[in-house]
């Protein structure tokens, strides 16, 4: 599909916003001003200011002496990002790729590839923007061509609006070199050696417009004249999977956002397959007819293009949505998405029961209701201080760096928190003879221990720990430690940290 | 004569069985649980899988020792196929800890959720997932609808449930195929030897579908269960009882 571009240029921006706000203005000559080096300097004009010759850049007061009764109002330099931004959003109707120009210049580029058609022809659609924009009250001149470049110098420098395929080269000969959108020196430089079109200089040999212009001259030519690639950045960035359903009458049942978000998955599953990807999260958003949007979210833990769970997931959530006076558009939209080769059959060697298609998905619908922050993985962790000895995996499928240690018996069951105990133990580093938990004695008939383990100085600053594993007269076995050391001060404390099996 | 006699009786209680109601799982013979002696307790002597099992623990101590003994039976589970899900309301479990029961920690999936319901949901919706090689629930109560709804779930998948009820406040009847109690007994050591010994506990088989209840005292050695040989235990239980 050849690619065609819209630009489209503000003549007077934010003078047509003023007017707008307060149509009187629009009578007589005004200007926006913004004080520099301590005098006003005119930043916009209206076109009844322009046609008494008063130029942007000019001083107040020079403007003043050629128009005695101009008004000038303060100028709001932010003012411009604002109101383009608003435009290009409300432009997402005629394409869904709408940029912002540079700052400088007021002016939109729309990526039209494809869409022209919808409106019956190109002079139709174009038409039709600037007949919206100017009903709006903005005075706008725009200009359609293959390249982003020639459609935003013919919009800017020339008085024709569709550069047919292929012509642009034609249509930029008679402008001037500032239609290239290159840098003021150069635009001087140009024009002092007699430069004044592009076709005074087209066919020069490269190296010698290289050499005197430098490289952004030749770098502008070609991308107006379609040598070069160059991208617009929309102010919404495009989904790659986004599919969009809308509704004739309005949708306020939960069957009929089932049966909505059951189309909307099918297609954009099968989509996901044809190209082997699957889905790591995903939008389902609803816009109301009041204009507010509802949307919900889901993710899963492994790429899935599979819909009966996806659509499970969702399930959940539907009831959270709000259709209030009803729903007229659904779009889902999948902005993680992962490759999914084809699963091969495995004839030998069993996994390790982690890659499981189903319990992944099982794990997607308990996080789906219950919430991912529930769910944990661990994997061990180089570390002696008990603690810190394991830590959350980052995914499921995460591979273990360290193996599990095996040296020293360990606690099958540990208290989050040591609990602090009254124990009766013979110094100096005897396990203790008997210990008060939970107001219950435990007389300790076996002991083994003490296995020391010091705080880790990097991490944290504190006393060590003496742990003695321990069996009372019924069997019952504890791990108990005693932190610090033995001394006057008795800065020591004993507690139970944990159950053995 | 007797040798003919016993054979007899060994095939009619096989005959029995299927009249009882009792459906075998075919890969059933595949997983040694390493239980030894207490097999025969079970139907065709062979430890239920596919089925739900209940635990029952009164202290901490007890749900440690009930927790060491499920990770021994969950060992031999894991070792042939996939991970395990393991639900409770606050993990008291120290992963490290399942390694010397031969149990990589890591192939273990821990959901913590706060009220019994969605424990519940959770550990249906997993018993669900025949990817799974068992699923461990701790929870305080389980009302007859709810092992009920367990059990049907584990007819379809196949997964082995662990319900591990800690401190119930009634011991009601259930859906579950057996009922555990498990306390800790003191270590045996050789006499004169240092240290605390190996894990040993009292297993108390309370009830069990299509078998007999009884009670063994088993230690926990160098990754395998072991019958004890001494008597100790049976004098233990009459003091703690007297």
């Amino acid at each position: 599909m050849p690619k065609r571009f819209v630009s489209i240029w503000f003549r007077y921006l934010r003078t047509d916003w003023f007017s707008r706000r307060q149509p009187d203005l629009a009578k007589a000559p005004f200007v926006l001003a913004l004080p520099d080096h301590g005098r006003m300097i005119v930043t916009a004009a209206n076109p009844l200011a322009k046609k008494e010759g008063i130029t942007i850049g000019t001083a107040v007061a020079d403007a003043r002496a050629i128009f005695p009764s101009l008004q000038v109002l303060d100028d709001k330099p932010e003012l411009s990002n604002k109101l383009l931004t608003g435009i290009a959003e409300w432009c997402i109707r005629f394409t869904p790729a709408v940029a912002i120009d540079a700052p400088p210049q007021d002016g939109l580029t729309l990526d039209v590839s494809g869409c022209a058609h919808l409106w019956g022809g190109e002079k139709n659609y174009l038409n039709e923007i600037v007949k919206r924009l100017k009903h709006f009250g903005y005075d706008v001149h725009a200009a359609m061509a293959d390249t982003i470049g020639a459609a935003w110098a013919v919009a800017r420098f020339s008085h024709d609006d569709i550069i047919e395929q292929g012509q642009q080269t034609k249509a930029l000969l008679s402008l001037p070199p500032a239609a290239l959108r290159i840098d003021a020196d150069t635009i001087e430089r140009l024009e002092k050696l007699g430069l004044r079109q592009i076709n005074n200089f087209i066919s020069m040999p490269r190296p010698a417009l290289r050499r005197r212009f430098g490289p952004q001259l030749l770098k502008r030519l070609d991308q107006a004249l379609g040598h070069a690639e160059e991208w617009i950045e929309p102010v919404q960035p495009i989904e790659p999977f986004q599919e969009r359903l809308p509704c004739l009458e309005p949708i306020v049942t939960a069957t009929g956002i089932e049966i909505a978000l059951q189309q909307l998955l099918d297609t954009i599953c099968k989509r996901l397959q044809q190209e082997e990807k699957g889905l790591r999260s995903s939008v389902f958003k609803c816009y109301r007819v009041d204009g507010k949007m509802e949307k919900i979210e889901i993710g899963t833990n492994h790429p899935s293009c599979n819909n009966k769970h996806l659509f499970k997931l969702f399930e959940i959530k539907i009831a959270t949505i709000e259709p209030a006076l009803g729903i007229e558009l659904f779009v889902l939209e999948a902005p993680k998405v992962e490759d999914l080769p084809p699963s091969q059959e495995k004839l030998w060697g069993n996994s390790d029961g982690l890659d499981d298609i189903s319990l992944s998905e099982l794990l997607d619908r308990i996080a789906g209701k219950i919430g991912a922050a529930n769910i944990h993985r661990y994997v061990p962790d180089e570390h002696y201080w008990p603690e810190r000895s394991f830590k959350p995996a980052v995914s499921i499928h995460e591979k273990l760096q360290t193996d599990w240690k095996v040296e020293r018996p360990r606690p099958l069951q540990l208290l989050s928190k040591p609990e602090p105990i009254d124990v009766t133990a013979p110094i100096p580093d005897y396990p203790p003879m008997s210990f008060r938990y939970k107001g219950k004695l435990h007389k300790i008939l076996k002991a083994d221990g003490p296995e020391r383990i010091e705080q880790e100085w990097w991490l944290q600053q504190g006393q060590h720990r003496d742990y003695y594993c321990v069996e009372d007269e019924e069997g019952c076995r504890y791990w108990l430690f005693r932190s610090g050391h033995y001394d006057a001060e008795r800065t020591y404390q004993w507690f139970i940290h944990g159950f053995f099996a | 004569m007797t040798g003919t006699k016993a054979h007899i009786i060994a095939q009619l209680q096989k005959d029995i069985l299927p009249l009882q109601g009792f459906r075998p799982i075919l890969n059933n013979s595949a997983i040694d649980t390493g239980l030894g002696l207490i097999k025969n307790a079970f139907p065709n002597s062979s430890f239920p899988l596919g089925a739900v099992h209940e635990f029952i623990s009164a202290a901490p101590e007890d749900a440690a020792a009930t927790t060491g003994f499920v990770s021994g039976i969950l060992a031999s589970l894991m070792r042939k196929s996939g991970a395990c899900i393991w639900i409770s309301a606050h993990r008291t479990i120290f992963p490290p800890a399942l390694r010397p029961f031969g149990i990589a920690a890591d192939k273990i999936i821990f959901i913590e959720l706060k009220k019994e319901k969605e424990i519940l949901w959770a550990m249906e919706e997993a018993l669900k997932c025949a990817g799974l090689s068992a699923v461990i629930g701790e929870m305080q109560e389980l009302s007859f609808t709810a092992s009920r709804r367990l059990q049907l779930a584990v007819e379809q998948s196949k997964v082995t449930g662990f319900v591990l009820r800690n401190n119930p406040r009634s011991i009601n009847t259930t859906a579950c195929v057996t009922r555990w109690k498990i306390t800790s007994l003191p270590g045996e050591l050789a006499d004169g030897m240092p240290g605390v010994g190996f894990p040993h506990w009292n297993v108390d088989l309370l009830k069990v579908r299509n078998g007999k209840p009884g009670t063994w005292q088993i230690a926990y050695a160098a990754g395998r269960f072991r019958h004890s040989a001494k008597l100790t235990p049976i004098l233990h239980q009459q003091k703690k009882t007297g």
